[in-house]
């Protein structure tokens, strides 16, 4: 007990952070943007790529491309290889004991998509219950809408606090004999929120009810252990986590990857074909039509090596000392209203500045190189639940530094003197 | 800059604002952002339409009074950013009392403007609407500056003589 927790979260046991070494692996935070050097502070959309992975994709196609689990030549047992070298890796990095359970998608979307169809779309009917939450991303939301509207399920949302957590007794309350499925965010793409997987895990099987957890602003921050949250079904994408764009995962159990009906059928997918019907592949490729976006595969693997290289518990205790640097920095500016907890936080921050519109924010930061997002986050009925149209938000990685928070700093306060002050709405 | 605030020690000498930004941000804009002509309600409007950018959430609903072939008034509702608000703000007082056709061809010369086209700054007729001209140096901005145009094109599209249909919740577009 006493090894587990000390080799887990203590930041003090954490090697040194050479963030300037991490800076260099990272070819496009050396350029300068309108003349500044760059600051990029969008991590929460889509975090930038190491050399490696950028090499290591380049090589895949120079040396190991061909179509995968097809061939007998050397090519397709090469990228076969590659490819499902890639699926043991990322078993191996979130505690999944059998790599079958790792279901290569185009990403997060798609993967709860992929759920939303296959398991919704088979396992739901007219009354049955998904319980959401109000601090869901679109891609956590807009799926299940379409299955409700297919068959007949309702979908209900967990409140938010005013601190910006779920309301945990609204979902107790909420909770009830007819919920099938209880699907919600891992960290708050918009809030930084972090929720209580395990506890909200516990709750849903409590009731009968499978649990999805949407991982995409958690996998590239969080030691992650599958078995230990306990969920029945796990998302997350690989760009935001220094792999290329176009390659997540969904990992579940075994036992229901099995009982679920294929997601699109093609080739890949099955195993015996004929013109009156079809028979399945074995899973994973059973949820995989078609060729597989390899190159993503196996760039996403030799992302999650180069985080594993650095240390997720380094990552974790870098990002620590960022939140507080920012919190205290971001806190002292008159006019900003900063939005979600200041605890058990990930490292995204949403705020509102004055009057001066997030759009116009990001235009004048940009003018000095510093890359926020503005707007809705794909969040739209939280920005709703807190009133406001939308936010800006800077979000923070590995290699960004105490300086580029600094950076922010100043960019707001020319953004005040742009607009010759800043007054407070209303 | 003899009003400069003293700097701190180690901050870099480049704080002074890009003059692009002054020029997009000019006094005119930010007051018609923060102190809006012609919003609210018109109640008596023949012709009404409201559109929205999905991409960042800016909404405005543009309301105008025809008759015989003249804007007799234009007012609008709306919420986004300083640009796309100061500029449809811009355009409720420079169409009231234009044609329909005199309407649409200010239309099409403000965004000639935005894209870049110099020769219309000394176009008198567009009045303080050329204070938008620095977004042209912007271009992911330039759909910000013209969302309340784009509905006064809708409109303008419309039958003059038959009034839109009372607004309904869905009637965003896009």
């Amino acid at each position: 007990m006493e090894a587990h927790t000390t080799t887990r979260k203590d930041p003090r046991r954490a090697p040194p952070f050479d963030v300037d070494g991490i800076r260099a692996q990272f070819p496009i935070l050396a350029r300068e943007v309108n003349g500044h050097p760059l600051v990029y502070l969008d991590n929460a959309a889509s975090s930038q790529r190491p050399e490696r992975v950028i090499e290591r994709i380049a090589r895949y196609y120079r040396e190991e491309h061909a179509n995968v689990h097809r061939g007998a030549h050397a090519l397709s047992a090469a990228a076969t290889g590659a490819y499902e070298g890639a699926r043991q890796t990322v078993a191996e990095h979130i505690g999944a004991t059998d790599p079958a359970e790792i279901v290569f998608t185009r990403g997060t979307t798609e993967s709860i998509n992929l759920v939303a169809a296959a398991w919704g779309g088979s396992r739901l009917g007219e009354g049955d219950e998904v319980l959401l939450t109000k601090m869901e991303h679109h891609s956590n939301l807009v799926p299940w809408q379409l299955v409700a509207g297919r068959t007949g399920a309702v979908l209900r949302f967990v409140d938010v606090t005013a601190e910006g957590r779920l309301d945990l007794d609204d979902f107790d309350r909420l909770l009830g004999p007819r919920t099938r499925l209880v699907a919600f965010t891992h960290v708050s793409n918009s809030l930084g929120t972090v929720n209580p997987v395990r506890d909200l895990v516990q709750r849903a099987h409590g009731a009968g009810a499978l649990a999805l957890v949407d991982g995409a602003q958690a996998a590239p921050h969080l030691t992650l252990d599958v078995a230990d949250l306990g969920c029945d079904f796990y998302a997350f994408s690989s760009h935001k986590m220094c792999g290329p764009t176009g390659i997540g995962v969904l990992w579940s159990r075994r036992e229901l990857l099995e009982d679920m009906p294929p997601y699109q059928g093609g080739g890949e997918m099955i195993s015996e074909v004929t013109l009156e019907g079809s028979k399945w592949a074995a899973i994973p490729h059973k949820f995989e039509a078609g060729t597989p976006n390899i190159a993503g595969a196996v760039g996403f693997a030799e992302a999650i090596r180069f985080l594993r290289e650095v240390g997720m518990d380094s990552i974790a205790a870098h990002e620590a000392e960022l939140i507080g640097y920012a919190l205290a920095a971001l806190s002292d500016i008159p006019g900003l209203t900063l939005f979600g907890p200041r605890e058990a936080r990930a490292s995204v921050f949403s705020f509102t500045f004055g009057d001066i519109h997030p759009h116009d924010l990001s235009t004048i930061l940009d003018q000095r190189g510093i890359a926020i997002r503005a707007g809705h986050h794909c969040n739209q009925p939280l920005m709703d639940h807190f009133g406001v149209s939308g936010t800006a938000r800077a979000s923070l990685y590995l290699y960004n530094t105490p300086s580029e928070i600094d950076a922010l700093v100043e960019g707001l306060a020319m953004a005040a003197e742009v607009f010759g002050g800043v007054s407070s709405f209303g | 800059m003899t009003d400069a605030k003293p700097s701190k020690p180690d901050t870099p000498p480049d704080r002074a604002i890009p003059s692009s930004l002054n020029q997009l941000y000019q006094e005119v804009i930010l007051d018609h952002y923060r102190r809006p002509r012609n919003k609210g309600p018109l109640d008596d409007a023949t012709h009404h339409i409201t559109m929205n950018n999905p991409l960042c959430g800016d909404v405005i609903e543009l309301m105008i009074r025809v008759a015989d072939g003249r804007i007799e008034e234009a007012r609008f509702e709306g919420r986004g950013c300083s640009i796309s608000q100061a500029s449809v703000s811009m355009l409720t007082g420079r169409v009231s009392g234009r044609t329909v056709e005199e309407a649409s061809e200010l239309s099409e010369r403000f965004t000639r403007l935005l894209h870049g086209d110099e020769s219309l700054l000394s176009d008198a007729g567009l009045g303080d609407l050329r204070a938008l001209a620095g977004v042209s140096k912007f271009p992911v901005r330039i759909k910000c500056a013209l969302l309340g145009w784009n509905c006064l094109d809708e409109l303008m599209e419309q039958d003059p003589d038959a009034p839109s249909p009372s607004p309904s919740p869905d009637d965003g577009r896009e």
